[in-house]
């Protein structure tokens, strides 16, 4: 109970702080949405856009860096990267509205953008 | 500066260096940048037995050296932006007095990762990687707790 006493500000800085990364975490949550468009940028230029509800693989890089990249059942997965962290690998898939996959070495950055997947076709159909 | 501070600073430093090279050999926790920051370990020890300035030093070389051995150039940018928040806030902290090292540590450790964000949003010009703020903060909370509690002991305990 001492300890409790003396390190009370520890405490209510750590609630604090969960509560809050809690808090945003929840809005992120609830905000999220499906998205449409899988947008590649390297070096901050956008690149390619391709629709998250085609499946396809394709290798992605410039300068002899090479990651590539899968779109499959409405998600988009880094599966093979010749980085030396492997981060974007690690990630897994992503699929809402908003989330990325960045490889800080080739400074590549995959974005899920919203939009309504598959309106085009729909539309020209 | 006498002959021991200079011992002192060098096995701070060699310690963060250590501690950076066994946290790079740990498996990936969950999601990029979830990370225990080990270093922070040597950092907040330094900030308690050295003073915050001499902690800032210890920082810099490390973040320095751990870039030219294991990193690049980009990741040196990420690392002094987050080491530079993380230790602002720490010593603010700690001048406070309202907190022990667990406390200091997990303002640091939150710190460091809203650091690291920040300039990655910045230097890759996306506003999307918001996204990982929240799992960084928690990481970054928990992580802290655990690295302050540590160098609670340590930096009573080390003669």
């Amino acid at each position: 109970m001492n300890w409790l006493k003396t390190h009370k500000n520890d405490m209510i800085l750590i609630a604090a702080l969960l509560i809050l990364g809690g808090g945003l975490a929840l809005l992120l949550l609830f905000t999220r949405q499906d998205g449409g468009l899988v947008r590649v940028q390297i070096d901050s230029e956008t690149v390619m856009e391709l629709p998250l509800d085609q499946d396809t693989r394709i290798a992605l890089g410039e300068d002899g860096h090479v990651n590539t990249l899968v779109i499959w059942d409405g998600t988009a997965q880094v599966v093979e990267a010749d980085c030396p962290d492997q981060v974007c690998v690690r990630q897994g898939a992503v699929r809402y509205a908003g989330e990325s996959i960045v490889c800080l070495p080739h400074k590549l950055v995959i974005t899920i953008e919203g939009g309504q997947t598959g309106g085009v076709d729909g539309a020209t159909k | 500066m006498d002959a021991k501070k200079v011992a002192q600073y060098g096995l701070i430093t060699a310690l963060a260096l250590v501690l950076s090279w066994a946290e790079s050999l740990l498996p990936p926790l969950g999601a990029p940048g979830v990370k225990l920051g080990l270093p922070n370990l040597a950092i907040v020890f330094a900030l308690y037995r050295l003073g915050w300035k001499d902690a800032c030093a210890v920082s810099l070389v490390r973040v320095v050296l751990v870039a030219l051995l294991f990193g690049n150039g980009a990741a040196l940018a990420y690392s002094i932006a987050g080491a530079a928040l993380s230790l602002s806030l720490m010593g603010l902290l700690k001048k406070t007095g309202k907190f022990s090292s667990i406390g200091v540590s997990v303002a640091g450790g939150v710190a460091h990762n809203a650091g690291q964000i920040l300039v990655a949003m910045v230097l890759l010009e996306t506003a999307r990687l918001a996204w990982y703020l929240p799992v960084l903060w928690v990481s970054g909370t928990v992580a802290g707790v655990l690295i302050g509690i540590v160098a609670g002991v340590l930096v009573e305990r080390v003669p």
